[in-house]
């Protein structure tokens, strides 16, 4: 029997998480030292899982199934392949960049690292699940823990109006989804949740249009689809830093993720009756989200809004139904994790030295913090697009898909999408560069002298890191690019071909 | 009529919970005063050990009615006297901290009896058997609500338990002396041919069906005959309270199933459109309702009015496997669950001298293990995995839509949402307020530490590794076909 | 040896990377170490690429050394790079213009590590557009080299002047002007980067020279529309992403604003490069891609051209400052390029031997006239910046009368000046002539108007001698006004050699373009 690898980074974080509830509370840096060990663990796990997948072989691998309830057939059945491996990796490297940048949380870390871990596991779950059942079962595990964390640990001004927002809008999403989930189960009549199986199942057409926008919708919530979308500023705003990270880094294309394997896989037909007129509000997501950033005083809504555009593309790129479009989703959706998880970082990092986010109010940050400057240049780089950056090497194709769509019964091409679609790269670049000009370059408030102090080096580890992958991507594709293609492929076929 | 040793194992842990009783009077007499304590591990234990006892003596799969028909021995009642022993034993150990209630012998031997009555209920065969059983449990119940006599609220709540049971126990009576009166029996399984044979016309038939309903539907608080829950809650001691909205409403269902699905299986179509509307009023009174309670025991009150509702859904696809299975499932689950949360509410009401909201303020800095055994007994009941509540759910959604349910699915999903809400703000108290207690920690004894901990392992357990107690609900769910 | 040679033009393309990263590594304090590594390391590629000069085939035809790695194979596109004698030209003047411009920025104290290495990954980013044959490559550098320049002016532009933006709000005029520059390129790159999506959409290919192919030969409807119509979109995607960086009028205004607030390097390596990449862009792409739709429109472009020559030497003639004085003459120069491009776009299919001869002559100079420019903008703009180090102020009128006191300078002006005027004997009347030349049988009116534009290119560079060396003496500069130092004239002596050199004996350099015109030719 081979080495249950996808289980142990699935669980991982739960075990770490419950064995840090038995650290005394009082011990915090013992607590912090297990958190980043266990941190350290899954992306060691998760980059092996990534680099060992054979991309030329295709497929699931590293799949482990065992009989959960086999009454229902439902089993607990795991398996990578090239759309879910570097989700994966992206969770792996967000939990652990997370923990570097949570070592500064002083109330109550141990129940911090716990939820947090939690919440791991659960997002680790959804993506490596092959079984509808488990999906859900990890899905609402990687929900509940955000609610405690926001309102526990997050921004004192709207942490309970956000939490209790966030949970509500997510919850409602799955609930319905689920709804849908039985009734595919049903009407497949295999008795089975396993989704390989139901991917052949033969829905009738009338099904799948019927049932699709509910199964897509009710994921697609969490992956912030207009008008859906408005949990997630809020959410991220009054998360605390690590938690925003994990949430729009990670969450968001939970959400997507989910959509594609579950909507898009699952009923192709519906996907093709209904993504037509779906790329229109993945297109409001796109420019509106972007302006809606642009307008924004508070560094952290700024964020959040860019979120919404960028996962927007996401959407966009699955809209298409296209190889490019598909193939530029899925790298989209590991390079705007790890980004977001940067500027949320950031965000952090200046919030906690100058305890305002008010963009006008801050400045000078260039000089207090270098290395978190170039950072967020990285970020801000990677976010509009520029060539060279991962931004670029997802956008790219994602665009490339809106050229070469086929004709839906809606639209005889896409073009005009691609052209509008585009506005948003000049408004994503007006307001980094406004920032970048405002709150690293400006000229410092004079109350800053003497109270802004640099970052920690573990702060500095994290952001090198996670600039690093941004640069690595944007620079040589391939480290990406087949993995994911060979995903694509698989939807594709299961879309016929189209 | 002869006795021969095999007609006694339907009855066994009734005897074996009538010695243990008396055990307990006599312990009573002759234990100091300073040890009645101890009581309480002398019923846990002695429950457990029930549970033990009986476990060799499973039943078969067809189903035995032995006593003149009077008790009928399946499954379906073999679960259910482990659920209620098991409820009763962790509601003995919650009781214990509470000197004025753990240490008096008359406080277990009331537990007893109306345990026994419910053993009785879920396998009853026959209309007497059955009314004399519910009146059994009810009874003493009446007493436990109003057990703390100095307690105002206390009183009341045995008083208005008592008014508003006795008045739907004539409704009951009633429904079953027309049952009885137009068939001439008075065993299920001959009434059910009545019926079917024309003696009992139909419409008089659904006459009676829903009298009984009434009588029922108060046992298991479903809206309209709800009214009695939070007030009765509220005030009588919590431990019993926790009994109360969990062994006394699983017997409840027990019952309702036993008579809808083998007096009137005729009429399932009527039944399940009254169910039905019944089941989408109750949750979504009692979610609605509960979101604006502000005394913990008042919300758990509404909530319990919800789940029932959610049981509901249950019943209605009663007709399909999955449907049975999910009702027992859920049943099950919700015992655990409630049990846990009444017993964190009547161990932390004890020491902070309220239950109000405002008490828990700061609960997970006063004491991190309870407030996180509250994290999981609030997230089971909201329905979240990888606790029971979740399961338990996606079954009854399942077996709603797989009998094509859909709407009522819908709508018990959208009333799950409510009670997240209310579930997640309590949460947001213990884990995000703070009070100026927040130094003290909140004692806990041994006993209770046990009963929370087999709790909450048994939330995960059922809420992870469903397997094996899914099939043991298939096959009770099996027998009631039999 | 083998290896450097068979890997020529990667290592030219990321020896200045690596120059960064050794940058990065280096203490932060020792300013004068930073200094020194980075001009030493500017070396390298320069090196590399006059053995690349030294071993390019001028008579061989097609793209030389080149190399083909699969970079992004989900949607075919490759690092594929290679030089014809046109990226030639280009490469060796980025490379020769780099260590000059890293010389003149020694007398930057603020910051100079992360300086210096912004300034290498410009001068990847630039290299990359002239080598790469991949379209899609050659846009990522091509907005890449955006982001070390906007720094550049952004951060160590001139730190006084201040611009009002809208709603009274006052903010710096480098950041005013950086911003002005991105937004402008890159709204230009958009319609680029929208263009070279359909194109790799529909063809299904980004290799450059595939393309000349697939894309040309396409026929029938694309997206509801004949191909004409969506060819002629793209075209002008393509057409005002490149005007906007040559500039072309009227999409020059950013350039007055850059060049003005970048420090000296920064305008030299603007003026000198950064420019050519519009014309080049032009040369590679517009040109071979869409020969009809260039034919079609070559009269509105030559008219562009026309414009910005008149204008520019107006609008130049009419500054106060001398380096807006300055940038505006590139506005003037660049025209030139322009010209002689839009003059042989226009021939395509003609089949008249003289009329080709022309043309041929048109894009020879156009191509001539970019490396010029670079020579003589580049060292135009370093002088200003010597003078202003000196004075603080770029202002003409508080000049005045400095020949006497700095000779050395005032001589080295003037004959910069005079290569940027044309005068013959020196680079600039070369290019321009043939330009003229060329295009006078094919645009007649417009080269004549332009011949008027030249007109004012001489008053505006009169007026920018005379206003700085020549009239009564400022006496308040007496004293304060250092001659050009030592360090100073290691960068300007170049320059000039080169403009003389080619002045006097240009076939050395022509030679090269020639061959490589007549094969943009043959594409056409």
């Amino acid at each position: 029997m081979q080495f249950p690898l996808l289980s142990f980074i699935v669980f991982t974080p739960m075990l770490a998480g419950l064995l840090i509830l038995l650290i005394p509370g009082e011990r915090k840096t013992e607590i912090r030292v297990a958190a980043l060990a266990a941190g350290a663990f899954a992306l060691a796990l998760s980059l092996w899982a990534y680099f060992a997948y054979d991309v030329a072989a295709g497929g699931y691998q590293f799949v482990e199934r065992y009989n959960w309830l086999p009454a229902l057939g439902i089993s607990y059945y795991v398996g990578i392949d090239g759309m879910n491996a570097p989700l994966v990796l992206l969770t792996g490297v967000v939990m652990f960049t997370g923990v570097l940048i949570s070592w500064g949380i002083d109330d109550r870390p141990r129940e911090f690292f716990a939820f947090l871990f939690i919440l791991a596991t659960g997002v680790f779950g959804v993506f490596v699940a092959l079984d509808l059942f488990m999906l859900f079962f990890f899905y609402e595990i990687a929900v509940f823990p955000m609610y405690l964390l926001i309102s526990i640990w997050g921004w004192k001004v709207t942490r309970e109006y956000a939490a209790m927002k966030l949970t509500l809008y997510l919850f409602i999403g799955s609930v319905i989804a689920l709804v849908g989930a039985l009734a595919m189960y049903f009407t497949s009549g295999l008795g089975t949740f396993d989704m390989l199986a139901l991917e052949q199942a033969g829905f009738s057409t009338a099904f799948q249009r019927v049932v699709f926008p509910f199964v897509f919708f009710g994921f697609a919530v969490l992956g912030g689809i207009f008008p859906f979308h408005n949990w997630s500023p809020d959410g991220h705003v009054a998360a605390p830093t690590a938690v925003s990270m994990f949430h729009a880094g990670v969450l968001m294309k939970l959400g997507a993720f989910a959509a594609l394997r579950v909507g898009i896989m699952l009923l192709p037909e519906g996907a093709r009756f209904h993504m037509p007129w779906i790329i229109l509000l993945t297109l409001v997501n796109v420019v509106y989200g972007a302006f809606i950033a642009s307008v924004q005083t508070d560094f952290k809504y700024v964020i959040g809004f860019s979120s919404v555009s960028h996962m927007g593309l996401v959407a966009m790129g699955f809209a298409t139904l296209s190889r490019e479009g598909m193939l530029g989703a899925g790298i989209q959706m590991f390079s705007h994790g790890v980004m977001t998880a940067l500027f949320f970082a950031v965000v952090g990092m200046v919030y906690d030295q100058a305890h305002t986010r008010e963009i006008p109010q801050l400045g000078g940050f260039r000089k207090f913090m270098p290395v978190v400057a170039v950072a967020f240049i990285v970020g801000g780089l990677v976010s509009m697009g520029m060539p060279g950056f991962s931004g670029f090497v997802a956008e790219f194709p994602i665009f490339m898909g809106l050229w070469n769509a086929k004709p839906s019964w809606l639209w005889a091409n896409y073009t005009w999408v691609a052209i509008i679609a585009a506005i948003s790269i000049v408004i994503t670049a007006s307001y980094i560069i406004r920032i970048i000009g405002k709150v690293f370059f400006g000229q410092p408030p004079a109350e800053f002298d003497g109270h802004i102090h640099d970052v920690n080096v573990l702060d500095k580890v994290a952001l090198v890191f996670l600039s690093t992958i941004m640069i690595a991507i944007g620079v040589f594709p391939r480290l990406i690019v087949p993995l994911v293609q060979s995903g694509v492929d698989n939807v594709l076929r299961l879309l016929g071909g189209a | 009529m002869s006795l021969n040793p095999s007609m006694f194992i339907p009855v066994l842990p009734q005897i074996l919970l009538l010695a243990l009783g008396i055990v307990i009077l006599f312990l009573d007499v002759l234990l100091p005063r300073e040890q009645h304590r101890y009581l309480g591990w002398v019923a846990a234990v002695g429950m457990v050990v029930i549970m033990l006892a009986i476990l060799p003596f499973m039943p078969q799969e067809q189903f035995q009615l032995t006593w003149g028909g009077m008790v009928r021995f399946d499954w379906m009642s073999y679960t259910f006297w482990m659920l209620f022993l098991f409820g009763a034993a962790v509601t003995a150990l919650l009781a214990m901290d509470y000197p004025e209630l753990g240490e008096r012998g008359s406080f277990y031997l009331l537990l007893i009896a109306s345990t026994i009555g419910m053993m009785f209920m879920a396998s009853a065969g026959d209309l007497v058997m059955l009314y004399l059983s519910i009146e059994t449990v009810s009874i003493p119940l009446y007493i436990l609500a109003g057990f703390f006599v100095r307690s105002d609220e206390s009183t009341e709540a045995g008083f208005k338990y008592l008014l508003f049971g006795a008045m739907t126990s004539a409704i009951l009576l009633y429904g079953f002396s027309l049952l009885y009166g137009f068939s001439g029996t008075t065993d299920l399984h001959q009434i059910v041919l009545g019926i079917v044979q024309g003696k009992v016309s139909l419409p008089l038939a659904f006459t009676s069906m829903m009298l009984v309903l009434v009588g029922l539907s108060f046992k298991v608080s479903v809206v309209p005959f709800h009214f009695w829950a939070p007030d009765v809650y509220q005030g009588a001691p919590t431990p019993v309270a926790g009994f109360l909205s969990t062994a006394s409403k699983a017997a409840g269902f027990a019952v309702l199933i036993r008579i809808l699905f083998i007096v009137f299986p005729i009429l399932g179509n009527q039944w399940a459109i009254v169910l039905a509307a019944l089941s989408v009023a109750t949750m979504t009174l009692g979610n609605l309702v509960a979101l604006a309670q502000r005394n913990i025991k008042r919300l758990l009150a509404y909530s319990s009015i919800a789940h029932a509702g959610y049981i509901l859904i249950g019943v209605v696809s009663g007709f399909s496997e999955l449907g049975m299975v999910s009702v027992v499932y859920y049943l099950v689950a919700y015992l655990m669950t409630n049990l846990a949360a009444f017993g964190i509410v009547s161990a932390f009401g004890r020491v902070a001298g309220s239950d109000d909201m405002t008490a828990y303020y700061g609960l997970s800095r006063r004491s991190p293990g309870l407030a996180l055994a509250m994290l999981v007994a609030f997230l089971s009941l909201a329905g979240m995995p990888p606790f029971a509540g979740f399961v338990a759910k996606v079954f009854i959604f399942a077996a709603a839509v797989g009998v094509g349910q859909i709407w009522l699915a819908v709508v018990g999903v959208l009333n799950s949402i409510i009670g997240l809400y209310y579930y997640l703000t309590v949460m947001k108290y213990v884990y995000l307020y703070r009070s100026e207690n927040d130094d003290q920690p909140v004692p806990l004894s041994g006993s209770f530490k046990l009963a929370l901990g087999v709790l909450v392992a048994g939330i995960v357990v059922i809420g992870v590794l469903f397997s094996p107690w899914f099939n043991w609900a298939s096959v009770a769910a099996r027998s009631m076909f039999f | 040896m083998d290896f450097i040679l068979n890997n020529l033009l990667t290592l030219i393309l990321f020896t200045p990377v690596l120059a960064a990263v050794i940058l990065i590594l280096l203490p932060r304090e020792q300013d004068n170490l930073v200094r020194w590594t980075a001009f030493v390391l500017s070396f390298i590629p320069l090196i590399l690429s006059v053995v690349l000069w030294f071993n390019f085939d001028p008579n061989a035809p097609g793209f030389q050394f080149s190399q083909k790695v699969v970079w992004y194979s989900a949607i075919n596109s490759s690092y594929h790079v290679g030089v014809d004698g046109i990226s030639l030209t280009m490469v060796l003047l980025t490379t020769l213009l780099t260590p000059l411009a890293i010389l003149a920025s020694f007398s930057i104290t603020d910051r100079v590590k992360t300086y210096m290495v912004l300034f290498f990954l410009l001068e990847m980013g630039m290299l990359g557009v002239f080598v790469m044959l991949d379209l899609l490559l050659f846009f990522v550098f091509w907005e890449f080299g955006l982001v070390p320049m906007y720094f550049l002016i952004n951060q160590w532009g001139s730190e006084k002047g201040e611009r009002e933006v809208w709603r009274g709000r006052v903010i710096p005029a480098r950041v005013y002007a950086s911003i002005k520059f991105m937004i402008y390129t890159m709204a230009g790159s958009l319609g680029l980067l929208l263009a070279i999506q359909m194109i790799g959409a529909v063809s299904g290919t980004f290799d450059i020279p595939e393309l000349f192919q697939r894309w040309t030969s396409l026929d029938g409807t694309l997206f509801g529309l004949p191909i004409g119509v969506v060819k002629a979109i793209a075209f002008w995607a393509f057409a005002i992403a490149f005007a906007i960086k040559v500039p072309v009028w009227p999409f020059h205004t950013w350039l007055p604003d850059a060049h003005t607030e970048a420090p000296t390097a920064g305008s030299m390596i603007l003026a000198g490069v950064l420019l050519k990449l519009g014309a080049y862009g032009f040369l590679r792409l517009v040109l071979p891609l869409y020969p009809v739709e260039a034919k079609y429109y070559a009269g509105a472009l030559g008219f562009l051209a026309v414009m910005a020559i008149i204008f520019g030497a107006l609008a130049s003639y009419g500054q106060d400052d001398f380096k807006r004085l300055v940038a505006y003459s590139s506005v003037n120069h660049m025209g030139f390029v322009v010209l002689g491009i839009a003059a042989a776009a226009f021939t395509y299919g003609a089949t008249d031997p003289a009329v080709k001869q022309s043309a041929n002559i048109a894009l020879n100079g156009a191509v001539l006239q970019m490396f010029n420019h670079g020579l003589s903008a580049a060292g135009m703009f370093f002088l200003v910046g010597v003078i202003y180090e000196r004075t603080h102020t770029r202002n003409l009128n508080d000049f005045g009368g400095l020949f006497p006191l700095i000779p050395v300078y005032g001589g080295i002006l003037i004959f910069t000046s005079m290569a940027s005027l044309g005068l013959p004997g020196l680079n600039g009347f070369i290019s321009e002539f043939l330009v003229v030349r060329g295009a006078w049988p094919i645009f007649t009116l417009y080269t004549a108007l332009a011949m008027i534009g030249l007109f004012f290119t001489g008053a505006y560079i009169l007026k920018g001698i005379k206003q700085v060396l020549h009239g009564p003496l400022n006496e308040h500069w007496v004293g304060h006004v250092s001659e050009i130092n030592r360090r100073e004239l290691f960068v300007i002596t170049p320059l000039m050699v080169l403009m003389l050199w080619i002045g006097v004996w240009p076939a050395w350099i022509l030679d090269v373009i020639n061959k490589a015109v007549a094969m943009v030719f043959n594409l056409i």
